[in-house]
């Protein structure tokens, strides 16, 4: 089961995502053990493979350039995360690495902490199995899910070379 | 049909007359800025792929500055990766310690910045070089690789927001405080997607330094890009130090270019800002801020740590001396040299900071000046976040070097104008 994991937060940016004090390596192992260290501490102990986050605010990912953000929560094993809105930079840099997100404003009314809840990509639509409700987003555009259905924009650029 | 500067770069660069906001387009590169932290990883990701190469190593600018000197030794392997990558293909314009600089400094400085050209960095910050009327933003580390791989990358053609920036800005006020205002204003995300122009009297008064500072920190507001015309001032800074063909492309916007909104600042209004923890648009102005105390003072980094800003520190603090833990970071070997030349560093010496090797350091919490438990740094960076300069309880207080200066005479937030003659 994907468990959703809530923060109710605007501009949670990438220094919360993985602190600059991290950023000698780019081991995605490595920068895992400090996903969202700076947010909230226990991140990293509860979250299972699969889990969603889920945040009810916008221009999440903003700050630095830095892909380690990504790399952070693909490492943690994070699969999607879903929010108000997010900032450009982290929305090109998961969309290159085939990391996927969902804009949904006011997830927040229809989403509880620990909620079971899966994602339906390209069709749109997320269902909260716990409360039997299902909510719809606007997909990705067609050429990131094409980025992201490759795994990413060099599998992408190999693939047309 | 009319266009705004921005819009008029992506359509030179996309190979179309015209392009519109909202469109996606694949834009030739004219320059890929690289450093310690993102390339490595880029450089990595490339041999993975078997797209080892470089477009073009012409068109490619390396500075280690993050954690430069490396600091431990994991950052001495990422130098490593890097300096062996830029050996291996032959790169042009690499800066190794000694001539390394914190990177939107430097390449300005170093005449790598040319009007019109198309510019990524991995870096944020990238979209400084729009200063001088190019258009230059910020990637992660994939968008490095596919860019140095292919000389080309997607975009999203942004909407452009009109400044108009009138009056004249009162004394001790500085483009750093115009910069606060405007992200107070809009907040950070007012620009999210999109292009920041700059124009008006205020900015004409400015120096090609003073309105880096503002470029520096569209992302700070979210921006994409930002962007001002280019005029005489842009002219005598990059007609001085651009290598080659000084026949560059000069692009306006159109009387009826469409922006998706305007604001118009009253320059002569404003005060002395100071943007308190966590973000750059809690902006309070000095006569509310004044008297907080302080633990450290630092006065670098690619916003505010030019030859122009030590200048106006080291009139300030001449004479006096500091009260806290004050950093002096100069941005670039040139500068360095210049502030020792110009008996700036007496001053600071004499004052009772410390002058440290041109780096990133502390403005990302990296080293050279990293905040313990509960410490709160007046900084003349661009980033308040938490955790941004050392520990997660640390506080940063974001404002002008001359801000800062005052601040750090008195050790507690402090109004710089009674220090300016
Ligand atoms: S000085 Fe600070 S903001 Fe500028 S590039 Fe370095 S870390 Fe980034």
């Amino acid at each position: 089961m994907a468990k959703a994991h809530v923060y109710k937060r605007d501009h949670i940016n990438t220094d919360e995502i993985i602190p600059a004090r991290f950023l000698n390596t780019d081991d995605e192992q490595e920068l895992a053990k400090h996903c969202l260290e700076d947010l909230d501490a226990n991140f990293v102990k509860k979250v299972k493979p699969g889990d969603v986050i889920v945040v009810v605010g916008d221009d999440f990912g903003c700050g630095s350039s830095r892909e380690h953000a990504v790399w952070a929560l693909r490492g943690a094993k994070v699969s999607a995360v879903v929010a108000g809105s997010f900032a450009r930079i982290f929305y090109r840099n998961a969309i290159n690495c085939g990391f996927p997100l969902v804009e949904l404003p006011n997830a927040g009314k229809d989403i509880n902490d620990g909620d079971d809840i899966t994602i339906d990509l390209t069709g749109g639509i997320l269902t909260n199995k716990t409360q039997g409700k299902t909510l719809s987003f606007t997909p990705m555009p067609d050429f990131a899910m094409e980025i992201i259905r490759e795994g990413g924009l060099l599998n992408h650029i190999a693939k047309k070379k | 049909m009319s266009m705004t500067i921005t819009e008029k770069i992506f359509a030179v660069h996309c190979g179309k007359s015209q392009v519109k906001p909202g469109e996606l387009v694949n834009a030739r590169l004219d320059l890929i800025m690289c450093h310690d932290v993102t390339t490595p990883p880029a450089i990595s990701m490339l041999a993975e792929k078997g797209l080892e190469r470089v477009f073009d190593p012409e068109k490619v600018v390396v500075t280690p500055d993050h954690f430069q000197p490396p600091k431990d030794i994991k950052s001495a392997q990422l130098h490593k990766r890097l300096d062996a990558w830029c050996k291996k293909h032959k790169i042009k314009h690499y800066y190794p310690i000694g001539k390394a600089g914190v990177c939107h400094a430097l390449l300005p400085e170093q005449g790598h910045i040319r009007p019109g050209d198309m510019i990524i960095g991995g870096d944020s910050h990238t979209c400084t070089y729009g200063s001088l009327g190019a258009f230059s933003t910020g990637v992660g580390s994939t968008d490095l690789a596919a860019g140095l791989a292919t000389g080309e990358l997607w975009f999203r053609v942004p909407e452009s927001m009109k400044f108009v920036l009138n009056g004249k800005l009162p004394h001790g006020v500085y483009s750093k405080d115009v910069m606060l205002e405007i992200i107070r204003i809009i907040g950070t995300d007012g620009a999210r997607y999109k292009a920041m122009e700059f124009v008006g009297p205020a900015l004409k008064d400015m120096s090609a330094e003073a309105r880096m500072t503002m470029t520096n920190m569209a992302i700070e507001a979210g921006g994409k890009n930002g962007i001002m015309a280019v005029d005489e001032v842009t002219r005598a800074y990059v007609d001085k130090r651009i290598k080659g063909n000084k026949d560059y492309p000069v692009y306006t916007s159109d009387a009826d270019a469409t922006y998706e909104s305007t604001y118009e600042i009253d320059c002569a209004k404003l005060e002395p800002l100071v943007a308190f923890p966590h973000l750059p648009s809690n902006g309070k102005r000095i006569s509310e801020a004044a008297g907080l105390a302080m633990d450290q003072a630092y006065i670098g980094s690619c916003t505010n740590g030019r030859i122009e800003d030590y200048r106006i520190v080291a009139a300030m603090m001449k004479g006096r001396k500091v009260a806290i833990r004050t950093l002096i970071v100069p941005a670039t070997p040139t500068v360095w040299r210049q502030a020792m030349d110009e008996g700036l560093f007496d001053i600071f010496y004499d004052a009772g900071c410390v002058i440290s090797a041109p780096t990133c350091g502390a403005c990302l919490g990296g080293f050279m000046g990293v905040l313990a438990d509960g410490e709160k740094c007046i900084s003349s960076t661009n980033r308040n976040f938490v955790g941004r300069m050392g520990h997660p309880r640390s506080e940063v207080y974001l404002a002008s070097p001359a801000t800062a200066a005052a601040s750090a005479i008195e050790g507690k937030l402090a109004d710089p104008r009674k220090y300016l003659n």
